[in-house]
């Protein structure tokens, strides 16, 4: 007897939207085992993890606060991954958005400038973000250098040029020497959506976001075009797709959704910039964009979900001691799990029985 | 107990008394999921025997070669070879025990010599300058010219072709299995093989041979197995048989007769190409030369030719999938557009099915109003302001279904999921739907099945006698005769002139495939076999 994988005929279209659950069902599996291994009680990780996050306001803010940038980025890639583009650095793109918008904001400080602030920040940075993104989709198209390795590479060079500004030409000199901007002025910062809380207008954009990506992919020729030009090169050449000026469009496209999360990031919730203002959203939007199976409304759910285990991860270090590594770790064995599963959907798993006949025959 | 089975099951033309087959098949099965490749076939093949496989696509002969190969192992039912039972843990032990295979796609290294090539299919027990020695030995013996020390790629396909034969006969098979073998091979190259094989035979080797050319079988083979469906329906003798009536067994019913529309009337030149060259993309690639034909309105002009001697890059230039310099190298009813792109192609009115359906002509993961939208997208109203119209990509689906029958599960199910033969009718439908002023179609019947093609030959037909201009590029001469005003053939990069229907016998069709000319004084410089 033997398990083998079968090919179905057509793809699966429950299976799509189940796998993404069994995905999570076979993580938090690992995770129990991986928590009674820590010698902590399952149960209770589980709880602080999932259920604790959900129980209060501030909390349910603070995982829509999260969510907001690893759904904008997610969202970029997706058309990235749809079109075969693999844009690996959001990170960096996310990096420099906030770099770029913060210029203004740390330029204008103290003056009287008047409410373009914000808006003209949010445009920098999405065009910073696009034009750094453009960097690997133009050594990919020109050169043929895979854009995985100099999109991911490009990731230290803003993470460098970050930590360097607010050490150096940025830094508040008021700061008692700790590597950051000054707060932004009232002008240079997104507004918060409730008085004294922590949902801002960021949260709105994202939404927005989703809601054009849908229409993009579903309805429009260019949506089609680039889900063609992933799914079938040599088809999408012969209906007259140019899958080079795709590969630029999307880079451009995540590059500018990343730099707007950096800056609404950097402008929102944390209001200067610093080190460490990403908990590695760039990366984590990759298995945002894969487990909402790169589709928008997939991706607003995933991102919801992997922001409750930032905000799950930070109470469970609180309440039981568990490392917020471990966040990193789960979100390392979904993505995993998240890519096995996906083979479900063109296969099926089947047990054999060979002939027993003809094997005894063989002797 | 064997002259009881004989009894039972009659060999055809009565010459085995007293032998035993040398493999026999008894209910060998094949399942895949739930589909059946193979459902239950007896064979039995004999000493001195050129046995024929015959078939539609996916009526399960390659799936039974496989596994009498040893490439699969089968679901149930047994092998005998010389009377034993065997099961074969793979391709090697099939070599070893005397069953040598031929395919139909070569397994061959285009860097690499062909002594080189023959050197990684052998087991490696002599010496490279012994093998060398035996190749030349084995290939002068049979009449298979090779120099053992040229590279494949400069080689022909008929050459190439040589060289699996010659790579089999080296390990002496008892029992050789031909695919397909003269798909690739001009009318007289075919000729040559046959000389072979009937050698072969005369040695006392058994072959098994697939085709589903039905004058071939008649001529060369002692015994024909019918298959269909993944089920044995006769053995025969083909000698005693017309292609008419093997056909029948075939399909399962008559075939269609296409019939051409009388007194068609040929109009202004809507296709013409001008002294076309176009150097190769990518290594190997064949470089285009001077390429130049008129095609009118109401004509249906084929190109025939052994496969790889240009007939892909003149699709690719023709499409605008590449692009000429000269813009008058490639006019579409009037206009040069040598230089315009597929989509802009398009909108002049022309229409292009490439060979390859899956991944090429259609996204196979895609839906077929998607499949629609991907080569309508330019010209047929699926598409306003960018967006796109899911009623207008379903209608074209639907017509399609309905004018050239083709069956789905379905309304709109993946492209994947059809039949080939299914899935051409809905490309070729979809093209013709938009009404093109010319119709650029390569291999339209390539592996499907009678029924299907018979169809798309009508539509062809069809479409000329309603006024478009159509090219049609094909490797099955007959299909060229039946539809084709007149035939050019490729050759190296180059078109020869025209010839009328009429005049193109399959002899001078095959010359020209070879490369010779058929004026006199040129065929002194005739390349090829």
């Amino acid at each position: 007897m033997q398990l083998v994988l079968e090919k179905r005929t057509e793809r699966s279209n429950a299976i799509a939207l189940v796998s993404p659950l069994i995905a999570i069902g076979l993580t938090i599996v690992t995770m129990t085992i991986l928590f009674a291994i820590l010698g902590k009680n399952p149960l209770l990780a589980l709880q602080a993890y999932f259920i604790a996050p959900l129980t209060d306001g501030y909390s349910l803010q603070e995982i829509a606060v999260k969510a907001t940038p690893l759904v904008m980025i997610a969202i970029g890639l997706s058309l990235c991954y749809l079109a075969n583009a693999w844009n690996i650095g959001a990170e960096g793109q996310f990096l420099i958005g906030a770099v770029a918008g913060s210029w203004i904001a740390v330029k204008t400080q103290g003056t009287d400038a008047g409410a373009w602030v914000l808006p003209a920040m949010l445009v920098l940075a999405a065009t910073a973000g696009a034009l750094y993104a453009l960097i690997p989709a133009i050594c990919k198209v020109k050169f043929g250098a895979s854009e995985i390795l100099t999109s991911l590479m490009l990731v230290y060079v803003a993470d460098l040029l970050l930590d360097y500004l607010v050490r150096g030409p940025w830094r508040d000199p008021n700061g008692f020497n700790f590597p950051t901007t000054a707060e932004f002025d009232p002008v240079a910062t997104v507004p918060l959506l409730i008085e004294g809380g922590r949902l801002h207008l960021g949260s709105i954009i994202a939404l927005l976001v989703v809601a054009a990506a849908a229409i993009l992919l579903g309805r429009t020729i260019k949506g089609f075009e680039i889900r063609v030009v992933g799914a079938a090169p040599r088809a999408a050449r012969f209906g007259g797709f140019n899958a080079n000026q795709l590969i630029i469009l999307t880079f451009a496209v995540s590059g500018a959704l990343a730099g707007l999360a950096g800056i609404i990031e950097v402008a929102g919730p944390v209001g200067h910039l610093q080190p460490g203002i990403s908990p590695g959203y760039g990366f984590t939007a990759i298995i945002v964009a894969f487990l909402g199976r790169l589709n928008p409304i997939g991706i607003l759910i995933a991102g919801l979900f992997l922001a409750l285990t930032f905000i799950g991860g930070e109470q469970a270090q609180i309440a039981m001691k568990i490392p917020l590594d471990v966040t990193k770790v789960f979100q390392g064995i979904l993505l995993f799990y998240v890519l096995a599963c996906d083979s479900l959907i063109l296969y099926r798993f089947k047990l054999v029985f060979p002939n027993r006949q003809v094997a005894r025959g063989a002797g | 107990m064997q002259a009881y089975q004989r009894m039972l099951d009659p060999t055809p033309n009565g010459l085995h008394s007293g032998e035993s087959p040398l493999l026999r098949t008894v209910g060998l099965t094949k399942r895949y999921g739930d589909f059946l490749a193979n459902d239950s076939i007896d064979v039995d093949i004999w000493p001195k025997e050129i046995h024929a496989l015959l078939g539609e696509n996916g009526a399960g002969k390659s799936t039974l070669v496989k596994a009498i190969y040893g490439l699969i192992q089968p679901s149930a039912g047994e092998i005998r070879w010389q009377g034993d039972q065997i099961v074969l843990s793979g391709p090697s032990e099939a070599r070893s025990r005397g069953i040598g295979m031929v395919f139909q796609h070569f397994s061959l290294f285009d860097n690499l010599t062909v002594a080189e090539n023959v050197a990684l299919g052998l087991d490696g027990k002599e010496s490279f300058k012994d093998m060398s020695a035996r190749l030349e030995q084995v290939s002068k013996i049979y009449g298979l010219p090779l120099d053992p020390r040229r590279e494949v790629w400069q080689l022909s396909v008929g050459e190439r072709q040589r060289i699996e034969i010659v790579r089999a006969l080296m390990q002496d098979p008892k029992f050789l299995i031909l695919d397909e073998p003269t798909a690739v091979l001009t009318p007289q190259e075919a000729d040559q093989l046959f000389i072979v094989l009937e050698r072969l035979k005369a040695e006392g080797r058994a072959i098994l041979y697939i085709s589903h050319k039905l004058e071939e079988v008649k001529r060369l083979c002692d015994t024909a197995t019918i298959l269909r469906g993944g089920k044995k329906i006769q053995t025969c003798n083909p000698r005693l048989e017309t292609a008419a009536s093997l056909a029948r067994m075939m399909v399962g019913g008559e075939i269609r007769e296409v019939k051409a529309a009388a007194g068609r009337q040929t109009t202004i030149p809507r296709l013409v190409v001008n002294d076309l060259s176009l150097a190769p993309d990518e290594a190997h690639g064949v470089r285009l030369e001077h390429i130049s034909f008129e095609l009118k309105g109401g004509e249906i002009l084929g190109i025939a030719g052994v496969a790889g001697n240009g007939q892909d890059e003149l699709f690719a230039a023709l499409s605008g999938e590449r692009l000429a310099k000269d813009p008058g190298t490639v006019v579409i009813d009037g206009i040069a557009a040598g230089h315009f792109s597929i989509t802009k192609r398009r909108k002049l009115g022309a229409a292009f099915v490439p060979e390859e359906r899956l991944g090429h002509g259609t996204a196979p993961r895609m839906k077929l109003s998607e499949n629609a939208l991907l080569t309508g997208h330019a010209a047929s109203g699926m598409v306003h302001r960018g967006f796109i119209d899911t009623a207008a990509t379903l209608k074209t689906v639907d017509q399609a279904t309905e004018t050239f029958d083709v069956r789905k599960a379905k309304r709109d199910p993946e492209a994947a999921s059809l039949s080939g033969g299914n899935l051409q009718k809905f490309i070729v439908g979809r093209e013709i739907l938009r009404n093109p002023a010319v119709l650029v179609v390569s291999q339209p019947t390539w592996g499907v099945d009678a029924g299907a093609a018979a169809v798309i030959r009508q539509a062809l037909l069809d479409l000329a006698a309603a006024g478009a201009a159509v090219l049609v590029t094909s490797q099955d001469l007959d299909e060229l005769a039946e539809i084709a005003d007149r035939i050019a053939v490729m050759f190296h990069g180059r078109l020869s002139e025209p010839l009328a229907t009429r005049d193109a016998t399959r002899e001078k069709l095959g010359l020209l495939m070879g490369g010779s000319s058929l004026e006199p004084k040129e065929a002194a410089h005739a390349v090829g076999a």
